[in-house]
């Protein structure tokens, strides 16, 4: 953060960069969508003002997945070359991907108790989400606890691959195990969208578009911030190394 | 060497010591007894609520006495190095997931043979009459559990936690089998007709499927270094 | 002070060779741009302090360890493409390898079928002969010594008949004795086999050695022939590279 006058002066001069224009423009598509969902779209007709969670809880959950598919690529990409710019990403997408999802699950109880009067119903999409949840904790887990920055490194990549494809498991199990989740309204048999009122339709799309805004925006800061983290970790090792090193005789960087 | 002699031999020398010492196999044998006695305690299931009851306190128990014996498999390795010695021979390192499948699943198959009887006893529950079905949906489940926790064994083994990690790391990704089990099982003892039964065990030869190739492809970057 | 390494032409006569190979665990660089060649039939001292990248570079000439980047050859070819040259190392580590469960003839038996030998038995019982085990090849390794160890370790790196034998500090935790028994079976090796041996103990490696290297800070300080066999002067080298009063 610019503090100084100077600092501030030359932060100006440069301009804004992509990642606050991709801040500033999830963030005012997020007002627009919560004006939408708030006062534009029409009141449900089965539940009341509480059903507008919708609004949040699918977005979020959309971007919780849409955060693990990104986790996966990455992990696949980080066994394939080893480089670690694919581990960066990965576990930028995890930590951000976590906070959506428990944001869906938080905003789906909600839901749930608005519509069915229980904090928790086991309805399909919402425990897939809560097993995507425990899957994002426990990766993170592995992260910290993982051993050596490589090997946990190469753990998190495995776990993000076999978690990927346990999802589409889990919720096969989950459907075929019980099933209490209302009409699906956005994609349904008859084709998407069908089932809600357009102006519904057009408050959520906003809001998607938004939330996956603010995920890009934020995963791109994240990934940032991480390869920063690194470059100033190996420059202290190299300064480590060449302190040591200054006025020994005899030696020659790389001498065979 | 053949990739069957190479597992053969794995198999082998993990047989070989756990036969001499019949650690695990103990371990894991009393540790499911336990759990199957302390859930009659929690539940005292009525003689009608006992079937209702048995699918998911057989699958429970199982799941915890698995991570007993997959945590102890890699442990062995470890004393040594073992696990660096294995990884020096001529051979895909998928090879050695392949020999610890086969050796935890041996294991936890004996643990279901010596379980099944007492629980049915215990609960009261008549099982002979199902027993090629439970079988076979045991079989599944048991590989199923044992393909992704021979993986996360190799992993967590290495890690500062590692009683924690295993557990922690099994029971989500290892939920399609749970569940799958435990309703194709309830499915079997209440006398469904097999079409009912039949995504559940469909389930269960996906799971085992996808994740023992994913697994033997997968592990050599979980040994690696 | 660096020695003229006669090139002998042909890269079949490198039985190893390491090519600017760097190793980094995230931002730690382990291992900075080493280069050797072990030619067949030589035996190679790498010495250094620890942290200097001893074990790291004797993983990565194993196969065992992947380099960040590099490349290592095995008489000439890339094992990281062919699994199946690394029927030509033998590895002793500081770490045994065995099962104490198993006894040391099933311990060599093991390592002798897995590694594809088809007259695993009588390579086994050879074994234990030759390092002086056979009578207690019945015996749970459990109840062995730590000098009885080292010596299946040996017998266990050798059953499969390799071409290229690496050893990582051996001498560790061994006394006098055993250390001499230990030595001796090493010198009856010298020339039919290619050896590679990391050590704190310069009079031990210099003895065994045509050729030493000392490794500081994950690059080659310094590397020769030692010729006759000259302790003080590499002892005296070393305390420089290291920069320890000698």
């Amino acid at each position: 953060m610019a503090t100084t006058l100077t600092e501030r002066r030359s932060e100006a001069a440069r301009g804004a960069d992509w990642r606050e224009i991709l801040i500033w423009a999830g963030t005012a598509l997020g007002v627009a969508g919560m004006y939408m969902a708030i006062l534009y779209a029409p009141e449900e007709a089965t539940m009341s003002h509480a059903q507008r969670i919708f609004y949040v809880h699918v977005p979020s959950a959309w971007v919780g997945f849409l955060a693990f598919g990104v986790v996966f690529a990455a992990s696949v990409g980080f066994l394939w070359t080893r480089r670690r710019s694919f581990d960066l990403a990965a576990h930028a997408s995890t930590e951000i991907g976590v906070v959506f999802t428990t944001l869906a699950i938080a905003s789906g109880a909600v839901w749930g108790k608005s519509a069915w009067g229980t904090w928790w119903t086991w309805d399909p999409r919402l425990t897939t989400t809560f097993m995507l949840w425990f899957i994002y904790v426990v990766s993170l887990m592995v992260r910290a606890y993982g051993g050596s920055g490589g090997q946990s490194a190469r753990f998190a990549a495995v776990l993000g691959i076999v978690g990927f494809l346990d999802i589409p498991l889990i919720h096969l199990s989950v459907v075929w195990w019980r099933s209490l989740h209302p009409l699906p309204v956005v994609v349904s048999s008859e084709g998407f969208g069908s089932g809600l009122p357009p102006e519904m339709l057009y408050a959520l799309l906003v809001n998607v578009a938004a939330f996956t805004l603010l995920y890009v925006a934020l995963f791109s800061i994240r990934r940032a911030q991480m390869g920063a983290q690194d470059a100033i970790a190996a420059q202290r090792d190299d300064d480590r190394r060449s302190t040591f090193r200054r006025g020994l005789p005899g030696i020659q960087e790389g001498s065979r | 060497m053949s990739a069957l002699a190479v597992v053969r031999q794995l198999l082998w020398k993990d047989l070989l010591l756990e036969l001499r010492t019949r650690e695990i196999l103990t371990a894991m044998t009393v540790f499911a007894m336990l759990v199957a006695v302390v859930f009659n305690f929690a539940f005292s299931p009525s003689p009608q609520d006992a079937l209702r009851l048995l699918p998911g306190m057989l699958w429970v128990t199982l799941a915890f006495a698995s991570t007993l014996g997959l945590s102890r498999s890699f442990v062995l390795e470890r004393d040594q190095q073992c696990l660096e010695a294995l990884r020096l021979f001529p051979f895909d390192p998928g090879l050695i997931y392949a020999g610890k499948l086969l050796s935890n699943l041996l294991a936890l198959l004996a643990v279901e043979i010596l379980l099944l009887p007492a629980l049915a006893v215990i609960a009261g529950v008549p099982l002979l009459g199902h027993i090629g079905a439970l079988a076979a949906v045991l079989l599944l489940g048991s590989v199923g559990l044992v393909a992704v926790g021979t993986l996360f064994s190799a992993m967590s083994v290495n890690t500062r936690i590692r009683e924690v990690l295993l557990p922690v790391l099994l029971f989500p990704l290892a939920a399609p089998v749970l569940i799958s089990g435990v309703r194709s099982t309830l499915g079997i003892l209440a006398g469904r007709p097999w079409a009912d039964v039949l995504p559940g065990v469909r389930l269960l030869v996906a799971f085992d499927v996808i994740f023992v190739v994913v697994g033997y492809l997968i592990f050599e970057y979980v040994v690696e270094e | 002070m660096r020695a003229y390494i006669p090139s002998r032409g042909g890269v079949w006569v490198q039985a190893l060779a390491v090519r600017d190979i760097t190793k980094s665990f995230g931002p730690v660089r382990a291992l900075r741009g080493v280069t050797l060649t072990v030619a067949r039939g030589e035996a190679l001292a790498i010495f250094g302090p620890n942290g200097a990248g001893k074990t790291t570079l004797l993983k990565i000439a194993s196969t065992l360890m992947r380099p960040s980047s590099g490349q290592v050859l095995l008489f000439g070819a890339d094992p990281s493409q062919a699994p199946h040259l690394r029927r030509l190392i033998g590895m002793v580590s500081h770490h045994s390898y065995l099962y104490p469960g198993l006894t040391g003839l099933e311990n060599l038996l093991f390592t002798a079928r897995l590694y594809g030998c088809s007259d695993a038995e009588a390579r086994a019982e050879a074994m234990l002969a030759a390092v002086g085990l056979a009578g207690r090849g019945g015996d749970l390794v459990r109840t062995y010594s730590r000098g009885m160890t080292q010596r299946l370790s040996i017998a266990r790196a050798l059953v499969h008949d390799p071409q290229i034998l690496l050893l990582d500090e051996p001498y560790t935790g061994l006394d006098r004795s055993s250390a001499a028994a230990f030595t001796e079976l090493l010198m009856a090796m010298r020339g039919s086999r290619t050896i590679v041996l990391t050590t704190h103990s310069i009079e031990q490696g210099v003895a065994l050695s045509d050729r030493v290297a000392i490794l500081v800070d994950g690059v080659v300080a310094y590397e020769a022939g030692n010729g006759a066999g000259d302790v003080r002067t590499i002892e005296r080298v070393y305390a420089e590279c290291v920069g320890v009063p000698a």
